[in-house]
């Protein structure tokens, strides 16, 4: 089964023609995901390399093509301008992989977003992975291998780092479901959490999270009152200084409040096994997944 | 970004928001003629991004013009926090009645605007909202529709009871809402909001901070920078697009990916080090960006050893590789490097890097507690 996207998934790339669109759009195909269609405003009735119908607008892709998911990769200043439309099509599931949309945009876009009926992941996000099946934004395929383990996270190339550890120790995955490093965010731990619970696919879960704001907080409380698989965690950022932004706009101590050692007492707390190092995941998992 | 007091008063005086007539000084003589132009006493302030300023001697009364050259001559130049203090600002003292807060920040969790307000202004709201949350209201707003008058008023009766008073906070609210929306700010605050003994109310400071995803749109709010005010190597480091944050360890790290290069710095102090920075060199990594990486940490005498953590995904480790060597041969390094990288490209990098004489390993713990081991060898 997997959680949100699968083999049926049918996507259409905005930004197709732009350079990280083509370069992603090709590692996409050739993984396996059904591209169905692009979006480039002007370039509508061009072919992608031959082989993916563009449009001008997302509404004509889906129109044409049933595209269900988009994925986005227009530069910051159009990336809001590109939510909302996907939304207004129909688009499901929309995937943000764009860095530097501004906050106040997003605190418009969720309600709207919301209110079509739509999901939205990220933005500032690698995307999501079912391995074996397919992909949507940037995640490296070849570190990935089909298996059991649902895995969520606010980075991208941790994400990479505690992937290949598990594929390299013959532990696979369901889905890996990159959120975005950013403040505000259309999916959070908890939406993958309960759709990794409801997986029948999924039998233990991975979440790797990071100093700033309280969506490891909530999402242990979760764990602990509506979660039965087994959970393991990590928290970047236990030497990050307070009050400095850590690369992702959302990695900030304020105040006191955001730190790891938090984070990691709110794990404890709800019984989620906390990883002390990357490396710590495989035999983490091991001993829970007997 | 975090703007200055006196540019964050300049944002509010904008939108309206009554403030007591003042102005920023870079010399004691101007300190001196704004204090004469004001008349009475004023207050001299620091101008520097650190908090705690008045505790630091960055805050003081003259009662005359020429008090106030006086404070400026030793304020300008005065080390807070380990930042230079450029300017003053000047502004007349004001007799206080009450103090309160009003705030505005961007709150994850409600995904809104949310106020923030007190009358028990005049302190650290941190402090406030640790030890008695139930004197501070709060109102995630919705963006859509503003702040709407009635959410205004109800905010501000829980400040005054005398309702020109009421009626004259509301408004300062919408003008706050007007200042954090239309600067996409992250957080805007009057701290305090004071009543004078004839009943007006006024800010008496304000701050400002900008979401820095703004900047790209709004030259106007990305040339308030001041860049005195910061970290050099920090400046050079977003100059060449990276993102680097200095610490106080000796191991330096270039790692690619925010949450990696964080919990690359986690793992050098598990293993027993401290980590001398924070530097993501990104996604797209050109060889440029690793030669400019190096530069700036190099220039850290601090640093005793370098690590290189780098997972290719989009990043191509070959043009990491590449950028190694290319430094190398610009600039002496100095200090060992350990590199690990996995992932595109993979062995190409490691041709390139050993055709320099140089290793890689393929294990991040194998490298960091290398890279931790040579540091402490050199300190």
């Amino acid at each position: 089964m997997s959680i949100f996207i699968d083999r049926s998934t049918r996507l259409v790339v905005q930004g197709i023609t732009g350079r990280d669109g083509s370069f992603h759009t090709r590692q996409m195909i050739e993984y396996g995901t059904q591209v169905v269609a692009g979006v480039t405003p002007g370039k509508g009735g061009q072919m992608f390399e031959g082989r993916v119908p563009v449009f001008n607008t997302v509404a004509d892709a889906v129109r044409e093509t049933g595209a269900d998911t988009s994925v986005i990769y227009v530069p910051p200043a159009g990336a809001a301008g590109a939510i909302y439309e996907a939304a207004d099509a129909g688009i499901k599931l929309i995937v943000c992989i764009t860095e530097g949309v501004p906050v106040m945009d997003m605190t418009r876009v969720m309600p709207y977003v919301r209110s079509r009926g739509a999901r939205l992941l990220g933005p500032n996000c690698p995307g999501l992975i079912t391995p074996g099946e397919c992909k949507v934004g940037i995640i490296p395929g070849n570190i990935c291998a089909p298996g059991r383990v649902g895995l969520v996270s606010r980075s991208g190339t941790l994400t990479y780092e505690v992937v290949n550890q598990l594929t390299k120790h013959g532990i696979g995955q369901s889905t890996c479901v990159g959120i975005g490093g950013d403040p505000i965010i259309g999916t959070n731990f908890i939406d993958c959490l309960r759709a990794f619970q409801a997986d029948a696919k999924t039998d233990a879960i991975v979440m790797m999270g990071e100093i700033g704001g309280t969506d490891e907080q909530n999402a242990a409380a979760f764990v602990k009152a509506s979660v039965t698989k087994p959970v393991v965690g990590f928290i970047a950022g236990q030497t990050a200084p307070k009050g400095r932004r850590m690369g992702h706009a959302g990695a900030i101590i304020s105040g006191s409040s955001g730190t790891a050692e938090e984070k990691m007492q709110a794990f404890e707390a709800a019984g989620i096994a906390v990883m002390k190092r990357p490396v710590d995941v495989v035999a983490l998992l091991r001993a829970r997944l007997k | 970004m975090n703007l200055h007091e006196y540019q964050a008063r300049e944002l509010l005086k904008a939108a309206g928001i009554p403030m007591a007539d003042g102005d920023v000084a870079s010399t004691p003589e101007e300190a001196e003629a704004i204090a004469r132009r004001l008349g009475g006493t004023v207050v001299v302030k620091a101008q520097v991004h650190a908090g705690g300023r008045g505790k630091a001697g960055g805050v003081k009364l003259a009662k005359d013009a020429a008090e106030a050259r006086a404070h400026a001559s030793r304020i300008l130049g005065m080390q807070i926090k380990g930042l230079t203090v450029e300017k003053v600002l000047v502004v007349p003292a004001a007799e206080i009645a009450s103090e309160s807060y009003v705030g505005l920040i961007m709150d994850r969790e409600t995904q809104r605007p949310v106020f923030m307000v007190s009358a028990a202004g005049g302190v650290d709201i941190e402090e406030v909202a640790a030890k008695t949350p139930e004197k501070i209201t709060r109102l995630p707003v919705d963006p859509v529709y503003g702040l709407l008058p009635h959410q205004a008023l109800a905010l501000a009766f829980t400040l005054y009871q005398d309702f020109a008073q009421v009626k004259t906070a509301a408004k300062i609210m919408q003008q706050l809402w007007t200042v954090f929306t239309t600067n996409g700010a992250s957080l805007a605050e009057i701290n305090p909001l004071v009543t004078t003994p004839d009943g007006a109310v006024q800010a008496l400071d304000a701050k400002v901070v900008i979401d820095d995803n703004e900047l790209d749109r709004r030259p106007d709010l990305a040339a308030l920078r001041d860049e005195s005010a910061e970290e050099p190597s920090e400046v050079a480091a977003r100059r060449a697009n990276l993102t680097f944050i200095k610490l106080d360890g000796n191991v330096g790290c270039v790692v690619n990916g925010a949450g990696l290069a964080m919990a690359t710095m986690d793992l050098v102090k598990y293993y027993g080090g401290e980590p001398a920075n924070f530097l993501d060199i990104g996604g797209s990594s050109n060889p440029e960006k690793v030669v400019n990486a190096l530069r700036i940490i190099t220039r850290d005498p601090s640093v005793k050893a370098i690590l290189f953590n780098i997972f290719g995904g989009i990043t191509r480790t070959d043009d990491v590789a590449n950028g190694i060597v290319t430094a190398t041969k610009q600039f002496e390094v100095g200090v060992p490097i350990v590199i690990r990288l996995t992932g595109t490209n993979e062995q190409e990098a490691v041709k390139i890097l050993n055709a320099a004489g140089m290793t890689a390993l393929n294990d991040m713990d194998e490298a960091v507690e290398k890279v931790v081991a040579l540091a402490k060898e050199a300190a």
